[in-house]
């Protein structure tokens, strides 16, 4: 394809309109440096039969070095981003990312490390990943931690898996699993692929999970429970105790989806109340970057009864040495290739160490204070469904603005153009035009401010000019996307010559 | 404490506008038996010159690939250069302090980036459709399986190469073991390739699919041209996985020689070896699949003003919309490692990908080829392969590798762990990492 110089122009002062990276291609560019083979370049592919070589190359972009910094830079200008500003969605603690530990994930003994070295040769990052499963079972008061899945849906379904082994260990994998209306998608998902039919349970009137509702539903045939604590209103689920009694006694497990950990680090542990299994998301409680959607890393932690089951290899360490270990008959076997995302438990193992056991209980003490501060801004001029006392988040509605006809979605477009990323919406689904609001510790109390005077900006916007809330965003580098004509007519790649 | 701006006033002025009196008062829904009456026992916090400290100690303890001086480890983790311009361009807090882009008028850059790496993986693979990323080459594998029984229920047969990396074959064992879906293993012949009598003996109308790998795990090179008619002329589909992915400057895209699903693992491109994690699942697969995949996928649109932009689409199969009937419990994809490569690739380009591939295989072939002088050295497989082969030496080759290894020679990965009747091989790789030097200390390990 040729450069086409009328795609150049700036689309709005010093932002830049900029097209995809192919239209700035032109033949005989390149962007590399590459070493000389020491073999022969004309050997490379002589024994190969020519039907399994490639007949002409893989049509990508042919750019210079600058080109392609310069095209990913104004990329990056359209994003939002934690570094740009406050970011509060709810449940996804999307917490400031230390520089630190960018810079320690570079140390070359650890970004090229081998995974198939020697138990020797790799002592530091074997160190490094034992330590890490002791921190997180202290943190949360487990026996044991596998760090091997690759995100929290990984690790629910990691634990899933190990429930259903156990329970098969003892002659019955069991058929359902209970799953309140609250709990996100993935928890539903996940029990799925484990094989499980999901029976929902509505939550009390207060937002909490009522023991009888799950006593009227519990028997033999039920797995586990699969609950989030606190619950995805940001309300403790003050009955865990009862229900963890209810379902234990009929030999049923308690799972506790670990996304809202940061907010009772040192406060509370989810092993301390009779939960079986955790997972645990070091992209958000442990201040791993979120990357626009990954790598994160969720680690599982079990009780003692389900260690037998952890996926394989296991971190052990023995007269000083620190292995890997295969040899465990009952274990679900192997989630994932090699051991799991370990430039990210990197990151979290720098994060713990640098907080320590203190400085983590008084970031989720923060996070709680600042949510629940945010909550008093609010409070009287956005609906507040459920106003039991919140601890890391708070779940507001559009209920008040229903006169207006500005709903949810609107409010949060309207948060873009007052410089802010939108809270997560209409999640969890119980809450009819939810904007859940997750601060966490790491905003300062000027920037709460500004964001609580936005939100009541945008209230005093709907009530007097709702047209110019419902043309959101007006400041962003696209206006509203026609999502409907994206699913209907996809264009998932660029135009192809063949 | 740095990462926490809060000050005494800070917490008096929030407290008083909350209307409690302690900060302890604001966890009372919090039952007092399930709260800690302890600290937590961790170690003391490290400020962080003491952190970097560390941190060179525990780095101490590992020999990375440049610092052991010669390494010819693959086997389902290349050693690949990363230019400069990726690593600075992942520094960029706007892309890699980004949460996934829900909201897209605020997310266009990632969005625009993961289009931009959706469009070159599927030139790479020859496939019409490649999703945002999966967690890494096993488990996108496993997933293609998934997908596979679900577009032809009424078959409840998988086929697993015997070539495939044994331990992603493990990985789509746990994945299917809850499903009716019975696995079988196709061997490999004396040549080192799949089995095709065996392969075209094992298929009828009860399999669903077939996973084969490209190269395969001994480093071979598979006919996948005849594999996709066999397979396809017993109705079921072809999932190719490649886990070396500079293979495809050489090789054909499988996707083109007649694979249903193409999967693999991206983290050889930009990304970086981290000791195996994070990886990069490709995942691609031709139109008519495209409702039945798993993960995110961005689409390009317009806004009101027609102006071009990029949302997440056919979210539908996705479990926030569809929780317990999802096509996948995957939440997210490997974002910062999308991007990676979508950088890499810009910067390798046409005319570059394909001569890093060509140097790759010709260093290889070098290696192999001096290896195989050696008294006692010989090549174990006949079939063409791309940058890694396997040879059978003379001796205790466990005892050989520690001996190699304590002169900082990491000569390979012996097999017998994977395949106990290749007791007496080893699988070396070389890259455009490895030089000429490494080389010849290589040959004078094995030759003393």
């Amino acid at each position: 394809m040729e450069a086409n110089p009328s795609v150049s122009s700036g689309r709005s002062g010093l932002t830049h309109a900029e097209p995809l990276i192919i239209e700035r291609s032109a033949p005989g560019r390149c962007g590399h440096s590459l070493p000389a083979s020491f073999g022969h370049p004309e050997t490379a592919s002589a024994d190969i039969p020519s039907a399994c070589l490639r007949s002409q190359p893989a049509a990508l972009p042919e750019v210079d070095e600058m080109t392609v910094v310069r095209h990913f830079t104004r990329l990056s200008a359209w994003n939002h981003s934690i570094d740009s500003g406050m970011y509060p969605l709810g449940s996804c603690t999307m917490k400031y990312n230390p520089r630190i530990n960018e810079a320690l994930a570079r140390l070359p003994s650890f970004s090229d490390l081998h995974p198939y070295l020697p138990a020797s040769h790799c002592q530091g990052a074997l160190q490094l990943m034992w330590e890490l499963a002791q921190y997180l079972a202290e943190i949360a008061g487990f026996a044991e931690v596998t760090l091997a899945p690759a995100a929290g849906a990984h690790g629910e379904w990691t634990g899933m898996k190990m429930i259903r082994a156990y329970h098969r260990a003892q002659g019955n994998p069991r058929r359902r699993v209970l799953v309140p209306d609250t709990a996100h998608g993935t928890n539903p998902a996940s029990s799925k692929l484990c094989g499980y039919n999901v029976v929902e349970i509505k939550s009390g009137p207060e937002g909490i999970l009522q023991p009888e509702a799950v006593a009227q539903v519990m028997d033999d045939s039920v797995a586990a429970i699969m609950i989030t604590n606190p619950n995805t209103l940001g309300l403790f689920e003050s009955g865990i105790g009862d229900i963890a009694d209810i379902v234990h006694a009929q030999g049923g497990l308690v799972y506790c989806d670990g996304a809202n950990l940061n907010s009772m680090m040192g406060v509370a542990r989810p092993g301390d109340m009779d939960i079986d299994v955790l997972q645990f998301n070091l992209h958000k409680t442990f201040a791993t970057p979120h990357g626009g959607g990954g790598p994160g890393s969720g680690p599982v932690g079990v009780c003692a009864k389900l260690v037998p089951f952890l996926p394989i290899p296991r971190v052990a360490k023995k007269e000083g040495q620190y292995l890997l270990e295969e040899d465990h008959p009952q274990s679900i076997g192997r989630v994932k290739s090699f051991y799991g995302n370990f430039a990210v438990m990197l990151r979290a193992y720098a994060y713990i160490r640098e907080m320590g056991g203190g400085g983590l209980k008084q970031a989720s003490q923060m996070a709680v204070l600042a949510a629940n501060y945010l909550r008093a801004k609010l409070e009287g001029h956005y609906h507040l469904p459920y106003p039991s006392r919140s601890l890391h988040e708070v779940i507001f509605s559009d209920q008040n603005l229903a006169e207006t006809k500005v709903s949810t979605l609107d409010i949060a477009k309207r948060l873009l153009d007052h410089g802010f990323h939108p809270p997560t919406i209409y999640f969890p689904l119980v809450v009819h035009g939810a904007l859940m609001i997750e601060p966490t510790e790491t905003e300062n109390i000027e920037t709460l401010d500004e964001f609580a005077a936005a939100l009541l900006a945008i209230e005093q916007e709907a009530q007097h000019n709702p047209d110019q809330v419902r043309a959101a965003p007006q400041r962003t580098v696209v206006g509203r996307l026609d999502e409907v004509k994206a699913a209907r007519e996809p264009v998932l790649r660029w135009p192809t010559k063949d | 404490m740095r990462y926490i701006p809060h000050t005494k006033r800070d917490v008096e002025r929030m407290l008083e506008a909350v209307g409690a009196d302690s900060v302890d008062k604001l966890f009372d829904s919090i039952p007092e038996r399930f709260q800690l009456q302890r600290d937590l026992a961790l170690p003391s916090p490290l400020d962080e010159e003491a952190l970097i400290r560390h941190f060179n100690q525990l780095a101490d303890g590992n020999c990375s690939s440049a610092k052991c001086g010669a390494s010819f480890l693959g086997a389902g983790a290349y050693w690949h250069h990363i230019p400069a311009a990726v690593g600075q361009m992942l520094l960029r807090g706007e892309f890699f302090t980004a949460y996934t882009p829900y909201q897209p008028e605020a997310s266009q850059g990632t969005l625009q980036a993961i289009f931009e790496y959706q469009s070159m993986i599927a030139a790479l693979i020859g496939c019409e459709v490649v999703n945002a990323s999966m967690y890494d080459g096993a488990t996108a594998a496993a997933e293609a399986l998934l997908m596979a029984l679900r577009a032809q229920r009424k078959r409840k047969r998988i086929l697993l190469g015997r070539a495939v990396h044994p331990e992603h074959r493990a990985v789509c064992q746990t994945y299917l073991s809850e499903t009716p879906a019975a696995l079988e293993s196709i061997p490999f012949t004396t040549a080192g390739l799949t089995d095709l009598d065996a392969l075209a003996q094992a298929l009828d109308e009860t399999v669903a699919a077939v996973l084969i790998q490209q190269p395969n795990a001994l480093g071979n090179i598979e006919d996948l041209e005849t594999i996709g008619r066999l397979v396809h002329e017993a109705g079921a589909l072809l999932v190719v996985s490649v886990l070396e992915p500079v293979s495809l400057g050489l090789l054909e895209a499988p996707g083109k020689l007649g694979a249903d699903v193409v999967t693999g693992e991206g983290m050889g491109l930009g990304s970086g070896l981290n000791f195996g994690g994070p990886g990069l699942g490709l995942f691609g697969t031709q139109q008519k699949f495209a409702w039945q995949m798993p993960g995110r996928l961005v689409g390009q649109t317009t806004d009101e003003q027609e102006r071009t932009g990029y949302v997440l689409t056919m979210a539908t199969r996705e479990q926030h919309i569809r929780r317990a009937r999802a096509t996948s419990n995957i939440c997210t994809n490997e974002g910062l490692c999308a991007l990676a490569a979508a950088i890499h690739l810009s910067l390798l380009g046409k005319t570059g990908f394909a001569e890093l591939a060509r140097t790759n295989a010709a260093n290889a072939r070098e290696l192999c080829r001096r290896l195989d002088e050696l008294p006692g050295v010989q090549r174990k497989f006949s079939a063409p392969f791309f940058n890694e082969f396997v040879v059978q030496i003379e001796g205790d080759v466990p005892q050989k590798l520690h001996q190699m290894a304590q002169s900082g020679i990491i000569g390979g990965l012996a097999l017998e762990k994977f395949y106990p009747e290749l007791s007496n091989c080893l699988l070396l790789c070389a890259t455009e990492m490895n030089t000429l030097d490494q080389v010849e200390r290589l040959v004078a390990a094995l030759e003393s």
